[in-house]
């Protein structure tokens, strides 16, 4: 006797959240009934193991069918086929949306295009990652990249509104999107002690400062793209290690504060003047795109490296990046203080961010 | 009463790309009704055109009205080919022609297609303005509501029970029209849901003629005849108080005709050598001959009353009719419990004793039920009787089976449950004469074996009656198939049931004796663990004080039935196994031995979980609001090769059981709960298939209050009756014609007898009938589809104004509120579903109307879809969605008493094409929390002594 057809069709569509995240991580039925039967789900139930079958196939199919939908969130509130309460429809769409950490850090700052798409393959191998999840995943960042990145408006209300996500995950989308459009380089080896947070968090302090949105809230694009202008204009703080005196003299008024108070006050004397270098240089090479890309590379390389290598407690940085960025308003002859704020706050908060074991 | 109907067409939304250039469709719509066809403009470019169009306004009759459903096609204009159909919306709009119910349909409706299934919605508003008709002579029945309900619904009291009311609809399968290579699925699929739309506008409207004065006409079937005044079937399974006066037992008969098949080419249509003929066997025989058809069903009505007769009952209740056909051979089944009824509800009693004599009427409370109707001498079969164990006046019999809901004053011990007689015999291919013949005299078989089984389980439960019987002989081709379920309950008033006791014949081995009273012992347990589990614990009562002897452990059954063959040759079958004791299984054979065996199978539910197929649950009373309605379809290929009747039944049984057990663990995060009203339905759809269809409602309780003692629960329901006669008393219904409006009942009922004797018809037509369930199933079943003998109604007999009074007119106001611009909130509203004829924690306030819907769904691409189970599970889903996209337009958040009548699926993989045919229907209706009516009655106490208003309709 074998099953032929086996269906069930609740008036309010049934959903097992378990059976979902099985799904979600892309396992077969079979696979996902044997999942279950590992979790003990017999024993607490007293089923069989036909019934438990019958049952993943159940849900299987109605998440399949719920997937068109889910592509395309607000078509999930309005359909008429499926009656779920709200509540439920909230968390089908934030599950289906969510993403694996090991995941999103392999395709950060990639290109979301074809060529990644093959690379699947191997990063399913990688991260131990179910292709068929990591391909749920790729597919999600491209929707949503597809969708807001020609939009005028802030990203995350963008996000928020055509995927009807929380606020917690529309962020996270906000920072894929933002590192996917400016290919951003995450991948370096010396890169991998960074988490998708940290990237996440530097992406929106850049949002926030450093995107046409930052002075225009009426562009398109405006929270995707760089602005090109004020990238442009991040030459003009070069004098500041360019121009001797004035390099000397900032760090002399960044000693004087900071004398005694730093644990690491010799080795920071010492590397004062590459340090500046290498934030001002960073600066003024985000005219190329390549060196945009790089940035991330340049933080570590130039500042997050040094420093740690020099064993400067995280409090030693924080008061040596504020005093840094602060001590440049008493510089007479520097013209460009506003730049420079918009510059270095934001620097400064990724830079904190960033350093860490 | 001709009327004119006017529809808007607002706009579309999420339609599918029909231009694949551009990604975007250009919409138009088409809106038929009859022969008149409006076309809104086309809106280009877009998947959500706003075509806001004009009123369309067709001037109709309100046959029409009745009749016709309002057809709306969407297309996709082509400049240089012909335009694509998108898909269709069908609209009844009969609940419009009722003033006390929905007053417009505006929503958004799923777009159907036959073959894509749901394309996108559409947003429609119809409005109907009904012309008093100038002249009075004219017959209509317009105005007569129909209900799926079979129990008089909340909001309405029983002024006079007319009887049955049947109709034959016979008309061709428009399939057949089609030749196979050039039919086209859509056309075809498009005509035949059309048709038969129609046809079952048309039936409940002839229905609703001879059924003329009738109001709240419940479910039912027709009968023209003259012995109905004496003789009423009611399919009504729940009665008012008072109403039910005895049961005598389950009747019922049954007959195996033969089809003349003639042949036609149509037969091998493009769904290969599925079965689709099976509606051709109809459409052949019975467009040629329908009273032929009128008369085998007349031929078992007949027979059914004569075993009501001889049980002492004038009435049969609970009453169903069905058929099952395989080829050319058809059986046609009918039962109902025989009964005694209050003749004051009856056309003949006075109408006016229908509300305050009801009351003092009354019996001993909770056990008049159980009493004999027959006369204790002249016993039409061997029975074991005893005094009530309630009231110790009357006799009652030993064990009870009734197809109806248990009386809710009804006294009964614990909890009760479904049980279940399944069985297969295989019986040999063959054709035509000799095939009816082999079918016949298996039958009797397995009547026998089906209701031995159920008296074992019963027993083996503990429990001494049965309630909502239902026996479905299914023939294929190469079996049969019998699956019998009631709900058992313990009847206080009932003796206790014995145990039952196992012997072997052949007693010299011992081995064999042990593994006897191994077996016996098993037995005394499983009593035992039934009887706590359904919490059995009877009052002792000592044997002085019934005053009887106890009573021997004799089974005798309640069930007189018949069956006839063609020839029409009847022969009576004594169930009650003659002299023999029942309680003592023999098991000397492997026949026996499988029956005990499959007794101790049988599973209990998981702890959380009660199941049954009456509409509550006897012993549990504290629902909570959460319901979830599902329907499962199961098809299961047996492997084809020596199939043993042994290994056949096991196969059955684990099928329903694993069944049952799947349908636990999906609801298991709602427990406690029970599932109610579990309606299985077996086919046999090719030879080594089986399909079974579960329709249900699971409904939470709380489980705390759940330990209540039944007295309690008498006593509240009780309370609760003697409330509801109150409120009814406050809102006293009217019956009233137009011309005498202002008169009382008595007055009334004269006008009607006038109306019906001046047109000529006979008397008996009054007694025509109460109750539409089956009615629908008969005249709009697949198979049934037949041309109307709607020549032969008699027309112009009664016409009559009846109003029916809302329970209370706080509902209508609150209906006002709710259907306040529809689908203004992006979200869509909860439509709740259930098979019941209430909403746990809630009241129904108005019925909407009835929906019967029909859909077909045919797919050329079966694996692309998930194959057959990703197929179906689609189209019931979208089946689902259209039943409450339909309520939610009438300003309904609820359908009560649903059922799917027909899910007749049909497939051919190796050519990657499947076919479904489904049919639903229930009633529509707007219900509020019994938590916000209290709110809302504290905060508006005035509105309950105004006089309520009266929805009159004229007819």
């Amino acid at each position: 006797m074998t099953s032929e057809l086996d269906i069930f069709v609740g008036n309010t569509t049934l959903i097992d959240e378990d059976v979902y995240r099985l799904w979600l991580d892309g396992y077969s039925v079979n696979d996902a009934v044997a999942l279950r039967v590992r979790s003990g789900i017999l024993e607490q139930t007293g089923a069989t193991a036909g019934v438990l079958q019958s049952d993943t196939m159940d849900h299987y199919r109605t998440f399949h069918m719920l997937e068109r939908l889910l592509h395309a969130p607000p078509k999930l509130l309005h359909q008429l086929i499926f009656q779920i309460p709200p509540s439920r429809q909230a968390l089908l769409i934030e599950r289906y949306y969510t993403f694996d950490e090991a995941f999103v850090r392999e395709v950060l700052g990639k290109k979301l295009s074809k060529g990644t798409k093959k690379d699947l393959d191997d990063i399913s191998t990688k991260t131990g990652i179910t292709l068929k999840s990591c391909r749920r995943q790729f597919d999600n960042f491209k929707r949503v990249f597809k969708v807001v990145e020609e939009m005028r408006g802030s990203l995350v209300d963008n996000i928020q509104q055509h995927f009807l996500l929380s606020d917690r995950l529309a962020r996270d989308y906000a920072a894929i999107v933002f590192f996917a459009n400016n290919r951003f380089e995450t991948g370096k080896k010396k890169l991998q002690y960074l988490s998708f947070g940290d990237f996440a968090f530097c992406a929106e302090l850049m949002i926030q400062n450093w995107t046409l949105g930052a002075v225009d809230s009426q562009m398109d694009d405006m929270d995707v793209d760089l602005d090109k202008e004020f990238l442009q204009d991040l030459k003009e703080l070069k004098v500041l290690v360019a121009d001797k005196d004035l390099l000397d003299l900032h760090k002399s008024l960044v000693c004087t504060v900071l004398r005694g108070k730093l644990s690491v006050f010799s080795e920071m004397e010492t590397n004062f003047k590459n340090l500046s270098r290498g934030l001002v240089n960073v600066a003024a090479k985000l005219t190329h795109n390549k060196d945009v890309r790089d940035l991330f590379v340049d933080l570590v390389e130039k500042f997050v490296e040094p420093c740690r290598s020099d064993h400067w407690p995280l409090s030693d940085v924080r008061l040596f990046l504020t005093q840094y960025s602060v001590s440049v308003h008493s510089l007479d002859g520097f013209r460009h203080q506003v730049l420079w704020d918009r510059y270095m706050g934001t620097l400064r908060g990724c830079l904190l961010r960033l350093y860490h074991d | 009463m001709p009327g004119k109907l006017k529809v808007k067409i607002v706009a579309g939304r999420h339609l599918p790309v029909m231009d694949r250039a551009s990604d975007l469709t250009d919409a138009f719509v088409e809106v038929k009704f009859g022969n008149t066809t409006f076309k809104t403009d086309v809106y280009l470019k877009s998947l959500n055109p706003q075509w806001n169009s004009e009123w369309f306004k067709f001037e109709v009759d309100d046959e029409d009205l009745q009749d016709e459903p309002l057809q709306i096609t969407v297309l996709d204009h082509d400049t240089y080919s012909a335009n694509d159909a998108i898909g269709k919306v069908y609209i009844d709009i009969d609940p419009l022609l009722y003033s006390e119910a929905a007053t417009v349909i505006s929503g958004w409706f799923p777009i159907y297609d036959t073959i894509h299934g749901i394309r996108g919605e559409i947003n429609v508003v119809v409005k109907v303005d009904l012309f008093n008709d100038l002249n009075r002579f004219r017959q209509s029945s317009c105005g007569v509501k129909f209900f799926c309900t079979t129990s008089i619904p909340k909001c309405y009291r029983a002024v006079v029970i007319h009887g049955f009311v049947e109709e034959l609809v016979v008309n061709e399968d428009p399939e057949y029209q089609w030749i196979d290579r050039i039919r086209t699925p859509r056309a075809s699929n498009e005509a035949r849901q059309r048709l038969i739309s129609l046809m079952s506008g048309t039936g409940s409207g002839s229905a609703g003629k001879e059924g003329g004065p009738l109001k709240a006409l419940l479910r039912q079937q027709t009968q023209s005849a003259l012995e109905q005044r004496e003789f009423p079937f009611l399919t009504l399974t729940a009665f008012p108080p008072g109403l039910l006066v005895h049961v005598g037992g389950v009747v019922s008969a049954r007959s195996v005709k033969l089809l003349d098949r003639i042949h036609n080419p149509a037969f091998v249509g493009i769904m290969g050598n599925t079965r689709s003929y099976k509606l051709l066997d109809w459409n052949s025989f019975n467009s040629d001959e329908p009273e032929t058809r009128d008369a085998w069903w007349a031929e078992i009505r007949q027979e059914i009353k004569s075993h009501a007769k001889a049980l002492g009952c004038h009435a049969v209740v609970g009453y169903s009719e069905s058929t099952s056909i395989c080829e050319e051979v058809c059986i046609l089944s009918a039962s109902g419990t025989a009964a005694v009824l209050n003749p004051r509800f009856l056309q003949e009693g006075t109408v006016e004793g229908s509300l305050e004599q009801r009351i003092e009427e009354n019996l001993p409370v909770g056990c008049g039920f159980c009493h004999i109707p027959y006369d204790e001498l002249n016993m039409p079969f061997p029975a074991h009787l005893t005094y009530c164990y309630n009231c110790r006046k009357q006799k009652v019999p030993d064990v009870l089976f009734t197809t109806i809901d248990l009386p809710t004053d009804a006294v009964v011990v614990g909890k009760g449950c479904l049980i279940q007689a399944r069985l297969c015999r295989l019986k040999k291919k063959a054709q035509a004469e000799a095939n009816a013949t082999a079918i016949s005299n298996l039958l009797p078989f397995m009547e026998y074996e089906v209701h031995t089984q159920l008296m074992n389980k019963l027993k083996l439960k503990g429990m001494n009656a049965l309630f909502g019987l239902r026996i479905q002989i299914t023939v294929g081709e190469n079996m049969l198939m019998g699956l019998a379920s009631a709900t058992g309950v313990y009847l206080a008033a009932l003796p206790t049931p014995g145990g039952i006791q196992i012997a072997g014949k052949t007693p010299n081995d011992g081995s064999y004796e042990q593994h006897i009273s191994h077996m016996q012992k098993k037995i005394n347990d499983t009593i035992a663990k039934n009887k706590e589990l359904y919490e059995i614990n009877p009052p002792e009562v000592s044997e002085e004080i019934i005053g009887s002897p106890i009573p021997e452990p004799r089974q005798r059954s309640r069930l007189l039935r018949s069956q006839s063959e063609s020839s029409d040759e009847v022969t009576e079958l004594d169930l009650s196994h003659g002299k023999k004791d029942a309680f003592v299984l023999e098991i000397d054979d492997a026949d026996a031995m499988e029956d005990v065996h499959s007794l101790l199978t049988d599973v209990p539910p998981p702890s959380g979980f009660y199941s049954c197929n009456t509409e509550i649950m006897p012993g549990i009373n504290n629902w909570t609001s959460e319901i979830q309605m599902f329907t499962s379809v199961r098809v299961v290929r047996l492997s084809s090769l020596n199939l043993t009747n042994q290994a056949l039944n096991k196969n059955f049984n684990g099928l329903c059981e694993n069944l049952l057990k799947s349908l636990y663990f999906k609801l298991r995060s709602m427990t406690p709960c029970c599932l109610c009203h579990v309606n299985f339905t077996v086919s046999l759809p090719e030879d080594e298939l089986i399909q079974v269809t579960v329709t249900a409602v699971a409904i939470t309780f709380d489980k705390n209050q759940a330990l209540q003692t039944t007295k309690a629960h008498a006593e509240k329901s009780l309370q609760r009756a003697s409330a509801d006669n109150e409120e009814m008393l406050q809102f006293p219904l009217e019956l009233c014609s137009d011309s005498l409006p202002s008169h009382a009942f008595p007055a009334a009922k004269e006008h009607l007898e006038s109306a019906s004797s001046n047109s000529g018809t006979p008397a008996a037509q009054r007694a025509t009938s109460v109750d539409y369930s089956s009615f629908a199933d008969r005249c709009s079943s697949w198979i049934e589809l037949i041309k109307l003998k709607a020549q032969t109604i008699r027309r112009g007999s009664i016409k009559t104004t009846v109003t029916v009074e809302k329970a209370s007119p706080m509902g209508d106001g609150n209906f006002r509120n709710r259907s306040a611009p529809p689908c203004a909130s992006s979200t869509v509203g909860v439509v709740k579903m259930t098979p019941l004829s209430f909403i746990p924690g809630a009241k129904i306030t108005k019925y909407l109307g009835i929906i019967n819907m029909f859909f077909i769904r045919e797919t050329t691409s079966l694996r692309e879809e998930g194959g057959v189970s990703g197929f179906l599970h689609a189209f019931i889903a979208e089946v689902f969605a259209m039943v409450r996209a339909h309520v939610a337009a009438l300003g309904g958040n609820a359908v009560v008493s649903y059922i799917m009548k027909q899910c007749v699926f049909m497939e051919n993989p190796s050519k990657n094409q499947a076919q479904c045919l489904i049919n639903v229907s229930g009633d529509a209706v707007v219900f509020v929390r019994e938590s916000d009516l209290e709110v809302m009655s504290a905060q508006q106490p005035a509105v309950n002594c105004q006089p309520s208003c009266t929805g009159e309709v004229t007819t």
